[in-house]
């Protein structure tokens, strides 16, 4: 066998296939990676292995049949999901939402939001080859898929809010549960933060490893936790508030660095903050009805509209254009995943392959929501 | 070294506590449901008058975003003999499972109580068509759910099989 020896490392091009089966592509992702040695030089992401066609499939469907697949879109932040489409349809209609209704969507989502984010927290502790985070994650988000269920019937596809409220009465149990879970939770996290934040092999592979700066996070339109670590304090809960957000008193968390270390903090922060809102909208809620006087068949007045809803992932908007009759003319999503996924070739440019996965997974895409 | 130390603390302290993994196969270790857990669809049974709930009204079939249903109804033969008010009864009906999304939306649009989301929720079958349910299947998921849970209908007086008998003819 004959080597040529005499090969010029700048020349040679070697293209690695990673995904769309690939483990750490949080679902089906695929990354074609022109590597030069350790250092990547290119980077082509494909997308589309997902894609079902949700925002045509809107179009066949009445508005209560949307929520459904809205559930499907960001499948690890359903409720949110949800909130997003009937905002919209509810703004696009004028309705006035019971106060009740509102708190009780603002308390899910903030839960929902908090077990978007132990996902993340347990998922990126394996992607950088932690295995120990993962368990202690999932028990604290079991907890709270559980305490779902019992209120929505369902662990993930909850269809449980409807244009004009929700769809019924809380269990009796509920503020009771809702308390001990925050308990549980709030130890959990707490626990969660030693075992990983700090610990030196993390910090080494995650700080300064896939920088992006404020003007750059910007450019690219990123949004949520991945615009906040890069110091931009931005959250539409708070700078545009929707649903109830402004009768809360919480924190935005912000991170200056922008790197990896700092998109993760700043998630597990804003567990903190949510479980503020919640203990805040625990306090508030009042008894009274759950939903708004509508019709079954919801038919929204000719027009449209754009609604922006902050999701676990950054900013969620819905565009949506009714002709009147019982079914969207066309439904938009912004997803805010498809928006930080564009910043990831240029993250990647220039950084080591071992951190490939690290940078992919601090970025935090749900592929359901990005190929819709 | 502190945020190793301090990782391997937590670590640790796993060992005195108890464990919270649930086993899957086994009936008394599995988590169990809650009660408003949404399983498969079913259709439930009058047991006032021995004949199931369903009309046939096809609203559920219309209103099911996935379109997993069909139904058929039919002239209600204890309607003609006198012993239930329901005038049309169901004749046939499918529902595949493995199509059905569980949202709960036939539930909720069905005026006769008749559809019930049960706690069953294991989809694999041992033939090819197996999640393919007839009406006889779901009346006995019905009736599972119904004894389990002891159901009741929603609205009693509007929906039972019972006839009316006419008072004010004298």
């Amino acid at each position: 066998m004959e080597i040529n020896k005499t090969i010029n490392s700048d020349n040679v091009d070697l293209m690695i296939n990673m995904g769309p089966q690939h483990p750490s592509t949080h679902g089906v992702f695929r990354l074609l990676l022109n590597i030069d040695g350790e250092r990547i030089i290119d980077v082509k992401p494909h997308i589309g292995y997902l894609h079902r066609g949700s925002e045509k499939l809107c179009e066949n469907e009445r508005y209560a049949q949307v929520v459904t697949l809205f559930d499907r879109l960001d499948y690890v932040a359903n409720l949110n999901m949800e909130l997003g489409f009937c905002l919209a349809v509810e703004s696009l209609m004028e309705l006035d939402i019971p106060d009740r209704a509102s708190y009780i969507r603002v308390i899910l989502c903030e839960l929902n939001r908090i077990a978007s984010h132990l996902l993340f927290y347990g998922t990126y502790g394996l992607d950088v080859g932690a295995m120990t985070p993962v368990l202690y994650a999932f028990r604290e988000r079991e907890k709270i898929q559980g305490f779902f269920e019992s209120i929505t019937g369902a662990r993930m596809m909850h269809n449980y809010f409807r244009i004009g409220g929700i769809k019924e009465e809380l269990p009796d149990d509920f503020n009771n549960r809702l308390s001990l879970l925050l308990d549980e939770v709030s130890q959990g996290i707490e626990e969660c933060d030693m075992l990983l934040s700090k610990n030196e092999m993390f910090l080494a592979r995650t700080k300064n490893v896939g920088i992006i700066s404020a003007s750059d996070a910007v450019d690219f339109g990123v949004s949520g936790p991945n615009l906040r670590a890069s110091g931009i304090a931005r959250d539409i809960r708070v700078s545009k508030p929707y649903s109830i957000y402004d009768r809360f008193d919480y924190g935005i968390p912000v991170a200056s660095s922008g790197d990896c270390w700092d998109r993760y903090y700043v998630r597990l922060e804003e567990i903190r903050q949510s479980i503020k809102i919640i203990k805040q909208a625990m306090s508030q809620m009042e008894d009274g009805p759950i939903l708004a006087k509508v019709r079954r068949i919801a038919r929204p007045p000719k027009g449209e509209i754009y609604f922006r809803t902050e999701s676990p992932r950054g900013d969620f908007g819905v565009y949506l254009v009714s002709d009147g009759s019982d079914k969207p003319y066309r439904v938009k999503v912004r997803a805010p995943s498809f928006a930080n996924l564009q910043s990831l070739q240029y993250l990647l440019k220039g950084a080591y392959i071992a951190d490939a996965v690290t940078i992919l997974g601090s970025i935090d895409i749900i592929m359901g929501e990005v190929d819709r | 070294m502190i945020g190793f130390l301090t990782g391997l603390f937590v670590t640790m302290k796993t060992g005195f506590r108890r464990p919270v993994t649930a086993q899957y196969p086994d009936p008394e270790k599995r988590i169990k449901v809650e009660n408003r857990f949404m399983g498969f669809p079913s259709l439930t049974w009058d047991y006032d008058v021995e004949e199931p709930y369903c009309t046939g009204c096809m609203v559920c079939v219309r209103e099911c975003p996935t379109e997993c249903m069909t139904a058929k109804m039919k002239d209600n033969p204890l309607f003609s003999e006198g012993k239930s008010r329901r005038k049309k009864i169901i004749d046939e009906f499918e529902i595949n499972l493995g199509r059905c999304i569980l949202c709960g939306i036939c539930v909720e649009v069905c005026n006769f109580d008749a559809i019930e989301m049960s706690h069953e929720h294991e989809l694999s079958k041992r033939v090819r068509n197996g999640n393919r349910f007839g009406l006889q299947q779901l009346l006995k998921l019905g009736i599972k759910f119904q004894s389990n849970t002891n159901w009741q209908p929603k609205q009693p007086e509007k929906n039972s099989g019972v006839p009316v008998k006419k008072v004010d003819e004298e």
